[in-house]
């Protein structure tokens, strides 16, 4: 049971942003792949979601076995991948509570044992109570007039109600402050327990709140060095110039 | 993106029949035959024999007599949409279904009841209204008001028959705001008009539940022209609703209304329509109305169906501290034109508008606003906000924007914006992330986009309008 990236590669305009990536994500496991600018983070997490201008041009994404490489996005997403978003991107004139609902139902279509809007927002509430969101952000529009820290928030309430069997996580603790940043990494705490995790980020210091089980180092579209929650202290320590300036491989 | 479907191949979860998955969802066309049909075409005789059926005054017979006089003299415009295919000749001007008007549902034919039960009528009266006043072809033919309006002497009644009964509202009001000669099509109402709704709501009296209406096509070739007439005297308030659902066919179809609306003194009028002809209606309505001091007036317009509508909600502020409100939301897919928009003229001192309006244009349809602000010489400290968004889904639609503006008072306080969008394919795919299809993403953002005026209808409104707008999204989206 693992989501299993092989040898992907992924253009975008036509240049190749991705090369050969391979990985494999377990339930429960937290993978962090930091890397420099440019390196190919955000890219490859669109391309692992179905984005239609990150082309995969070669390898595949498996699902517990199952083969979702050329799926579009929402197939996808039914398979039980997660993707939260660098830059939540907004929806105007959509309340985030009928946009969860949306998704809630798109996902139950089988079974509507959640059907009046009451339990709905029963089920909304619990979810909200144990990642510590305040519910009253469900009444704003999608990402619209929110602060970052409220947008990342909401992610990872959308995450636990959808709860995919793997998440991409894209730089969530990016412009969070220390209050936000401990409520999402002890959501992501919680949310692992049914989800294998891949979080991309620039700092360690979510890290503190957070244990990896693995940190991958990538560098132009390839991982350059896997180790543990040290190899994190050390590029905070040292950056990346010795990935840099070392020879491609 | 490209069109995978015909947008009307979708049921209405209304009628789960399962029979009429291929058809217009309202597109049922009951087998109704009418006792009285004058010939097609335009000629006095016509006219002659209309007034004769309905037994009005001669002085009526003459109003649409010199109508038709100035309805022949007038060209057809040439701005706007398309007129040129209307063939005159080939419409028949009036059509009687039943002798009388049903006093209670009882009395109503069977068959014409079912049409209406497909529409949902009945239910919608027992829910939600005070009154229903439905017309099928050309006359009214069911009708009802609760007691308790009666009571409080308001008129709501088809305008026929109000004609013969309340004359003296008629010689005052009739034709004052929108006179035969005002435009081609006000005067082809004038000549041919049948039907429609009459309101006075006394002084002082507040109407607390909406008035609606339905209006219904139901012979091909049939052109409607229902003249409502809605007077709202001083410190008054009601909303009135008017529904559109036609059936569709082959030759087109011909729909001009005129509605002229008095606002008294502190009054307060709203007027909703949501219209959703079929896509080979020509809908060219004159709609005007004129706000006395405090007064307001509030026109909610939503435009989904027809080949071509043309209709700009109009109001005059005679009034001092006289306010209007447009909100208009308009969505033209394939062979679709929608040129809608709205106009207000400011002729007292600190009188106010505001409007709004959102279109949205998806494959191949075109959407167009053409708003008009006149601030008259003396209409000191007027407030005037326009704002008008289009969003446009794909590469083969179009949206226009045709705003004009004459102020002719220096210290007019005007503020216009105006944008135009895409659907992004970033929101697309965020909306895709989470497991929403495509065309389901594509009619959320449509739906967030139109929010504004929804928000300004009633709910059973507001509901039925983002299930249409959600059917006509369906497969819209590559």
């Amino acid at each position: 049971m693992s989501l299993k990236i092989s040898n992907l590669s992924v253009s975008v305009l036509q240049k190749q942003i991705i090369h050969k990536f391979s990985l494999e994500i377990k339930k429960n496991e937290v993978h962090v792949l930091m890397g420099p600018n440019g390196s190919g983070k955000s890219s490859l997490s669109f391309a692992l979601m179905g984005h239609p201008e990150y082309k995969i041009t070669g390898g595949s994404i498996n699902i517990d076995g199952k083969d979702i490489t050329n799926l579009n996005s929402s197939e996808k997403a039914n398979a039980g991948l997660f993707l939260a978003f660098q830059k939540p991107v907004p929806v105007y004139g959509v309340c985030y509570f009928n946009f969860l609902r949306n998704i809630y139902l798109n996902f139950h279509k089988n079974n509507d044992k959640i059907s009046s809007i009451k339990q709905f927002l029963n089920l909304i509430r619990n979810k909200a109570k144990l990642l510590k969101i305040k519910e009253e952000l469900v009444k704003k529009s999608v990402n619209d007039q929110m602060s970052g820290g409220e947008q990342k928030k909401m992610e990872i309430l959308t995450m636990a109600l959808i709860s995919p069997k793997y998440a991409v996580l894209d730089e969530i603790d990016t412009g969070l402050d220390v209050d936000a940043l401990k409520t999402v990494a002890a959501g992501i705490q919680i949310l692992k327990k049914d989800s294998g995790i891949l979080l991309i980020t620039h700092y360690q210091r979510i890290l503190k709140y957070l244990k990896p089980d693995f940190v991958h180092i990538l560098v132009k579209g390839r991982i350059v060095s896997t180790g543990n929650a040290d190899l994190a202290d050390e590029i905070e320590e040292e950056g990346y110039k010795k990935y840099i300036t070392a020879p491609a491989f | 993106m490209v069109t995978k479907k015909n947008s009307n191949s979708k049921l209405n979860p209304k009628i789960t029949t399962g029979k009429q998955a291929n058809e217009y969802q309202f597109g049922f066309h009951n087998n109704v035959k009418p006792i009285f049909k004058t010939q097609k075409g335009i000629s006095p005789k016509i006219v002659n024999q209309i007034s004769w059926q309905k037994k009005e005054p001669a002085w009526m017979n003459k109003f649409r007599l010199k109508a038709l006089k100035t309805f022949i003299d007038k060209p057809i415009p040439l701005w706007g949409g398309d007129l040129s295919q209307i063939k005159f000749s080939d419409i028949y001007y009036y059509l009687k279904p039943i002798k009388k008007k049903g006093k209670s549902w009882n009395e109503v034919p069977k068959n014409i009841k079912e049409t209406f039960e497909k529409l949902g009528i009945p239910q919608a009266e027992r829910k939600y209204l005070a009154g229903v006043e439905t017309q099928y072809d050309s006359e009214a033919i069911y009708g009802s008001l609760k007691k308790d309006l009666v009571k409080k002497g308001i008129i709501f009644t088809n305008t026929d028959e109000a004609l013969s009964k309340y004359p003296e509202f008629f010689k005052e009001y009739f034709g004052k705001i929108v006179p035969p000669a005002d435009n081609k099509f006000a005067a082809l109402n004038s000549t041919f008009w049948s039907g429609g709704s009459f309101i006075y709501i006394p002084k002082n009296v507040k109407v607390d539940l909406p008035l609606q209406a339905y209006f219904r096509i139901n012979a091909a070739s049939m052109g409607q022209f229902e003249r409502t007439l809605i007077i709202a005297d001083c410190g008054s308030f009601v909303h009135y609703i008017e529904g559109c659902t036609a059936p569709i066919y082959t030759s087109d179809s011909l729909h001009s209304a005129v509605v002229e609306i008095f606002v008294k003194k502190g009054a307060r009028v709203r007027y909703t329509t949501i219209q959703n002809w079929s896509k080979n209606v020509y809908n060219l309505v004159t709609k005007r109305a004129v706000v006395d001091e405090e007064g307001t007036m509030e026109w909610v317009d939503g435009n989904l169906g027809s080949k071509l509508t043309m209709k700009y909600p109009s109001i005059y502020l005679k009034g001092r501290k006289a306010t209007g409100e447009v909100l208009s939301v308009a969505m033209a897919g394939n062979n679709q034109h929608q040129d809608v928009g709205a106009k207000v003229y400011h002729l007292s001192p600190e009188t106010s508008s505001r409007i709004t309006s959102k279109s949205v244009s998806k494959s191949g349809g075109r959407t167009g606003y053409r708003g008009l602000v006149y601030v008259a010489k003396g209409a000191k400290n007027s407030n005037i906000r326009v704002s008008c968004d289009a969003l446009i889904l794909d590469g083969k639609s179009r949206a226009d924007t045709y705003p004009t503006m004459n102020i002719n008072e220096q210290d007019a306080n005007i503020e216009h914006e105006a944008s135009v969008s895409k659907v992004s394919e970033e929101q697309l795919f965020y909306l895709q992330s989470r497991g929403i299809p495509k065309d389901e993403a594509a009619s959320m953002i449509v739906n967030g986009f139109i929010e504004p005026i929804v928000r300004e209808l009633p709910m059973e409104y507001a509901v039925e309008l983002n299930r249409l707008m959600k059917m006509e999204m369906e497969g819209s989206v590559g």
